[in-house]
């Protein structure tokens, strides 16, 4: 008993840097209808980002979300202009789903072309500490992720229902006609989002690198997760992923302990597919026409 | 049939029987053998998703269960060398297409980018049981396949150049059915809109599952020869996320929906992707230069070069017609 608490106690804590990944995958399917495959590089990217930052000038990890973020959002909006807006007509969900998985490759690339192809880790002094609470342990830097993870979703969800902004992104999820009809800039508010939703994987990324090894390779285990927990959340919610993601963790972690970690993935896939049998929109997803 | 379709069958046919004899030297097959491989995936990738409208990024799943399926049987059956695993490509691929129905039939209760995200999680799952069902696969260190030793050094490549060339002629038979029979119709009415279709009374269950038991019949044949062919196997290369994005990246390149579009794809494609494997070395430089020509085709030539062949066509015929009639006097 003792240790399937711990192994969910871990697995909140990791689920909630998930979450926060796939709020950026989730809020701009929602607006644009694109989902984007690179969404699991991006967060290596901005790793590697963290990872220059803390191994030339010193930086500790959870201070240089400041720098990366901002650095993301930029490089989201461009990715935007230049890749994704081109994209026109009937066809346009599937070819953005190939266009960022081109880019998914391209990032890896250039990664490995610059940081080779060895694993890589963001050790910060205080890796190693972890606190005792109750019996049960709790590393420290999951736990600063976790809270860091956090309070960045609530200030999200602040930005979508407080500001003017949100309510303009929240009207064009609901119906992008009348919302352009209203005055909305659909083409501001698709771009700015979407640096939005790159800013989320550059946040989670630069703490993901102090948890986890990572190497140019890991975005494609990093974005099967995302996927099946957008999917398993349902397309578009912001609450369904964030319920998905901690899902995925709790499950990997438990069986991780109970049965073996290299089925720990797998277990979660099989939740999943078993989970569409009965709910094909996922949790808190609209059902789609076809095509 | 027409005969001008005829006659591109008949040509496309000789080519491709020809090609081996005239140009013998090894790497020219060996490159014979990728092109026409990656043909017949991209040409089954377009029977299930070019007809139906639904976006499977699995399908090198299947490709991986028949590499492995033809891995293991040998491991475990003396099915002898030489041309003797050729005969059971047909029971490879019925079998592995028998037992990917269960999943079809969950994944597609989903739709459009859902259903593409569930195809892509199958990818993951399959790679995850080759490296975990070690008793099996061996996991991460791979199966080894006796290499024929009946073939002869300098013709080696080409009983395996015939055996796929040999899987993409039935796939282009089934499309070319497919397109020309009632199931056609069922599909495209399905990718049209599918709630209108099933409102109409067609089976679109049934249709969609057909297509899909196709197509993977013709990708785990595909898997089995390419086994067969390198003569090792191991996770990563058989269930790789660069081989689903090729086919799928030709097929788009030369036309969806179209009959010959993945084949010219896979044309233009495969040679160009060797050579760029050859001049940038098996890493990043590849990578790189992969995206690179994939987001140029997808922006620059989203319906393909068929489709927009087609185009320039019918625009031309047009333009002379409209000449004639003004020519001609009121």
């Amino acid at each position: 008993m003792h240790n399937v608490v711990q192994a969910v106690i871990l697995g909140v804590l990791i689920g909630g840097v998930y979450a926060l990944m796939a709020s950026g995958l989730t809020l701009v399917f929602g607006i644009m209808r694109v989902i984007n495959v690179a969404q699991g590089a991006l967060v290596i990217l901005a790793a590697y980002l963290s990872y220059a930052l803390f191994s030339h000038l010193h930086v500790d990890p959870f201070l240089s979300v400041l720098v990366v973020t901002p650095v993301m959002f930029v490089l989201g909006v461009l990715v935007q202009l230049v890749f994704v807006r081109s994209l026109r007509g009937r066809d346009s969900e599937e070819l953005s789903l190939l266009v960022t998985w081109a880019l998914a490759l391209g990032i890896e690339g250039v990664l490995s072309l610059v940081f080779k192809t060895t694993y890589r880790a963001t050790l910060p002094s205080y890796a190693d500490k972890t606190w005792t609470v109750l019996g049960y342990q709790v590393e420290f830097v999951r736990l600063m992720a976790f809270i860091l993870s956090g309070v960045l979703l609530v200030l999200l969800s602040l930005l979508l229902t407080r500001t003017k902004f949100g309510r303009a992104v929240r009207a064009t999820v609901q119906n992008p006609t009348a919302a352009t009809l209203l005055g909305v800039d659909a083409n501001r508010v698709q771009t700015l989002s979407f640096g939005l939703g790159v800013s989320m994987a550059a946040a989670a990324g630069a703490v993901y690198g102090v948890i986890y090894p990572f190497n140019p390779g890991s975005h494609y285990d990093l974005i099967s997760r995302l996927l099946s927990i957008v999917v398993l959340g349902g397309l578009g919610s912001l609450g369904g992923a964030v319920i998905a993601a901690l899902v995925m963790g709790v499950t990997e972690a438990v069986v991780a302990v109970e049965w073996k970690p290299t089925w720990a993935s797998f277990t979660y896939f099989v939740v999943l597919i078993a989970f569409l049998i009965v709910r094909p929109q996922g949790i808190f997803g609209v059902k789609e026409r076809a095509l | 049939m027409t005969s001008a379709g005829l006659a591109r069958a008949a040509a496309f046919l000789a080519v491709g029987i020809a090609f081996p004899f005239v140009f013998p030297a090894a790497w020219l097959v060996n490159i014979g053998v990728l092109t026409l491989m990656y043909a017949a995936l991209a040409t089954s990738w377009n029977l299930f998703s070019g007809y139906t409208g639904y976006v499977t990024l699995g399908q090198v799943a299947f490709f991986g269960l028949g590499a492995y399926t033809e891995a293991i049987v040998f491991e475990h059956v003396a099915i002898g060398s030489g041309y003797n695993p050729f005969y059971v490509l047909p029971l490879i691929g019925t079998g592995v297409a028998l037992a990917s129905l269960p999943v079809a039939w969950i994944a597609l209760r989903t739709r459009a980018m859902t259903f593409a995200i569930v195809t892509l999680t199958l990818l993951f799952i399959v790679q995850q049981l080759a490296f975990n069902l070690h008793s099996v696969t061996h996991g991460s260190s791979g199966l080894m396949l006796p290499t024929p030793t009946t073939f002869g050094v300098d013709t080696y490549d080409q009983p395996f150049y015939f055996a796929m060339l040999g899987i993409l002629c039935v796939a282009l038979l089934l499309c070319f059915g497919i397109l020309r029979s009632k199931l056609g119709l069922m599909l495209l009415a399905v990718r049209e809109d599918e709630e209108k279709a099933r409102g109409l009374g067609i089976r679109v269950t049934g249709a969609k599952l057909t297509a899909w038991w196709l197509h993977v019949f013709v990708t785990a044949m595909v898997g089995a020869v390419w086994a067969y062919y390198l003569t090792f196997i191991y996770p990563e290369s058989s269930v790789d996320p660069l081989v689903m994005i090729g086919a799928v990246l030709m097929t788009f390149l030369g036309g969806r929906g179209t009959l010959w579009g993945p084949v010219i794809g896979a044309l233009v494609l495969v040679p160009a992707q060797q050579y760029m494997l050859i001049h940038l070395g098996g890493g990043e430089g590849y990578l790189i230069g992969y995206a690179a020509v994939f987001v140029v085709v997808l922006l620059l030539m989203p319906r393909g070069i068929l489709p927009s062949l087609r185009d320039v066509v019918l625009r031309t015929r047009e333009r002379r017609r409209t000449r004639r009639m003004e020519a001609r006097p009121a």
